[in-house]
């Protein structure tokens, strides 16, 4: 693992509670050409492609196919797609590049959740015995979560609309947000979340590019080196599990060395108020870090694509100059399940 | 730029699954209001049961019996009760402890109200009237006042066979969705064209290449296309097969014969069904025009126009 991998480009859509006149490769091209550009490379440069999607959010099967016309597919090309949110297709990537069989990678995701009903089609990854035939939809497993973590007294309903506040606050920057501003807390979706608890659903895509070594240096003024990268996942069983705590994401980060030293941002996927409170004691992130300034996933939450939107958004701050060592993190499946954290740093000043 | 069309698109399949010793023994047990858990190599009593222990991954077998009570370990309001959920009234989503299990299993809680609610509360298994052996045996929990028995004295759970006449060996699991389908700007254009009886591709504007139904974008190039171009509707059978089977709801006699076909102008083949020959005597190079019926908003199928085949070379590149 001696080869150094960046994060050269990182392009997003607007997020858009529907995008219904867009297919969703129309939706996802406009944000190919970006990343793109922003590297002056080609589709025929790229050594690999891989992205990340879910056939239930639009109702079809092989979806993913489709949307490869937007990168240009023929002559044939270098590609894989993973079920899962982007950021695991950022992880198969670096690994690619890792193993030296490519210098260059583009990795994209998208979700469109306007077709369907999302609170019910993300009943579907649940066990299927168990747990799906009872259709507990993805705010009321939220909500467990979240009186989980008020009864064990790690938070209560003002801190949570806190957190709902400073995230759409900071929003405002962030001409991609869905949400931003000053949201009003609404009623209970399901108690103890309300409204202003949880994300908003909507349309949106991303894309990364990823380079080595000396190829990063050249595609991009400041590169986000990853430093490591690393995934988890717990017990699928919910009643097995400590909903007020993230061992998963705690060990990720441990072996993607978060803990070496101490990070300035944190972009953290955490869809849910309370889930802000579980990952930042399982990251043990203190308040000189920043979290989410780009709003987070309360103010954007397009799914399959707002996992890679969090290594996308540190790796941007770390190109922009203002910051120099971040933590990514992205999470997948009820509850925080599955959890990855990315290290990015920039070279030093 | 015509209006992007919108239909109704119900997803729904019958997830057929067979389970095995241990989950085969819980839901079958549920049919019989017995509740089984599992027991791990460090003593912990797993409700629901698995196959393997999620702390060491060694497969485990030994089931043993809990009581139909338990403790609400934590809960969500549920005010508006969605499609399929376990009761269409105001409920509890809950992760319930049952007496003699160290883990919880997750389910619905009749109460009147959130104010009846609490995590610590003790509840008890209401039974569904007509049990198959599924997790919805168990219709709900609800509330359980046992202050007049000793609370504390929980007995070990003692240890069960799992076995049962006629056990369940598979489940059904149905799912439905309902979404609101839209194909986007290209193939909205696409479909309304045709609806008046025209094809319309799109061409690429740095490969030049017309693409019939357009999709938004050249997968050769990456580019996304926007510029119509009416092609057809005569056009050339580039290759074909012969359908000898029978498709259900389908009502065209077979055996017939599905193609490949070049509308000229097109970049690129659609395919369709030829009708109006014998289907042993569709050749590469035959020239074929659509057929409409009365309502379609698609050709029916293409039929030979009567010109003489087409060359080889004009249309060797859209093989
Ligand atoms: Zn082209």
């Amino acid at each position: 693992m001696n080869r150094e991998i960046a994060v050269v480009a990182f392009a997003q859509t607007d997020h858009r509670r529907t995008s219904e006149e867009l297919s969703e490769v129309e939706m996802l091209m406009p944000v190919l050409h970006e990343v793109l550009a922003q590297t002056g490379l080609k589709t025929a440069d790229i050594g690999f492609t891989c992205s990340g999607s879910s056939d239930y959010l639009a109702g079809r099967a092989f979806s993913f196919t489709l949307a490869l016309d937007g990168v240009g597919a023929w002559p044939p090309i270098s590609e894989s797609h993973v079920e899962m949110d982007g950021a695991w297709a950022l992880y198969e990537a670096w690994t690619k590049l890792l193993t030296g069989d490519a210098d260059t990678a583009l990795v994209y995701s998208y979700g469109k959740s306007s077709p369907g009903p999302l609170r019910d089609v993300l009943t579907r990854q649940l066990d299927p015995y168990y747990v799906a035939p009872l259709w507990p939809d993805s705010v009321a497993l939220a909500a467990l979560q979240a009186q989980a973590l008020i009864d064990a007294g790690d938070t209560d309903e003002p801190a949570l609309a806190a957190v709902a506040a400073r995230s759409r606050a900071d929003a405002t920057a962030n001409s991609h947000a869905q949400l931003s501003g000053s949201v009003p807390h609404g009623d209970y979706l399901v108690r103890p979340l309300r409204t202003g608890d949880c994300p908003p659903i909507g349309d949106g895509a991303a894309a990364v590019i990823l380079a080595a070594g000396e190829r990063a240096r050249e595609l991009c003024d400041r590169p986000a080196w990853i430093r490591g990268l690393d995934h988890r996942i717990e017990a699928h069983g919910l009643g097995v599990r400590d909903l007020t705590d993230s061992p998963s994401t705690r060990l990720a980060a441990e072996k993607a060395g978060a803990f070496e030293r101490p990070v300035d941002t944190a972009e953290l996927h955490a869809p849910f108020t309370a889930q802000e409170v579980v990952l930042r004691k399982a990251l043990s992130l203190d308040d000189g870090v920043r979290v989410n300034p780009s709003g987070g996933a309360l103010a954007a939450n397009p799914v399959m694509a707002a996992g890679l939107i969090r290594i996308g958004e540190a790796a941007a701050g770390i190109h922009r100059g203002e910051s120099d060592r971040a933590l990514a993190h992205a999470t997948s499946g009820p509850c925080l399940q599955q959890n990855l954290v990315a290290v990015l740093e920039g070279d030093p000043r | 730029m015509p209006e992007v069309l919108k239909a109704p698109l119900t997803v729904e399949f019958p997830f057929t699954r067979s389970l095995g010793p241990v989950q085969s023994a819980f839901l079958t047990g549920l049919r019989e209001r017995v509740v089984l858990g599992v027991r791990t190599g460090d003593g912990r009593t797993l409700v629901p049961p698995v196959e393997y222990d999620p702390v060491t991954a060694e497969e485990i077998r030994d089931l043993v019996e809990v009581a139909p009570t338990g403790t609400v370990t934590t809960w969500a309001w549920n005010h508006a009760p969605r499609r399929d959920q376990p009761l269409n009234t105001p409920f509890a989503w809950v992760l319930v402890r049952l007496d003699g299990a160290d883990t919880a299993l997750l389910h619905a809680l009749d109460a009147p109200g959130p104010d009846a609610v609490h995590t610590g509360m003790r509840v008890r298994v209401r039974w569904a009237e007509e049990r198959s052996g599924a997790i919805t045996d168990i219709a709900c929990f609800e509330p359980y006042d046992d202050s007049g028995q000793d609370a504390g004295d929980i007995s070990e759970p003692s240890a069960h066979s799992g076995e049962f006449a006629d056990p369940i060996t598979g489940i059904v699991a149905r799912a439905r969705l309902d979404y609101t389908y839209s194909p986007g700007r290209a193939q909205s254009a696409y479909l309304a064209a045709l609806a008046e009886h025209r094809n319309v591709g799109e061409r690429c504007p740095s490969c030049r290449k017309v693409y019939v139904p357009p999709r938004g974008a050249c997968p050769t190039c990456g580019l996304a296309t926007s510029e119509q171009v009416e092609v057809g509707p005569r056009g050339t059978v580039t290759t074909f097969c012969i359908v000898n089977i029978k498709a259900k709801n389908l009502d065209i006699e077979v055996p017939y014969v599905y193609a490949h076909i070049a509308l000229d102008g097109a970049g690129l083949a659609l395919h369709a069904r030829i009708g109006g020959i014998p289907y042993d005597q569709v050749r590469m190079g035959l020239r074929v025009e659509p057929v409409w019926t009365a309502e379609s908003r698609f050709p029916d199928h293409y039929r030979p126009t009567g010109e003489p085949d087409a060359d080889y070379d004009t249309y060797r590149e859209l093989l």
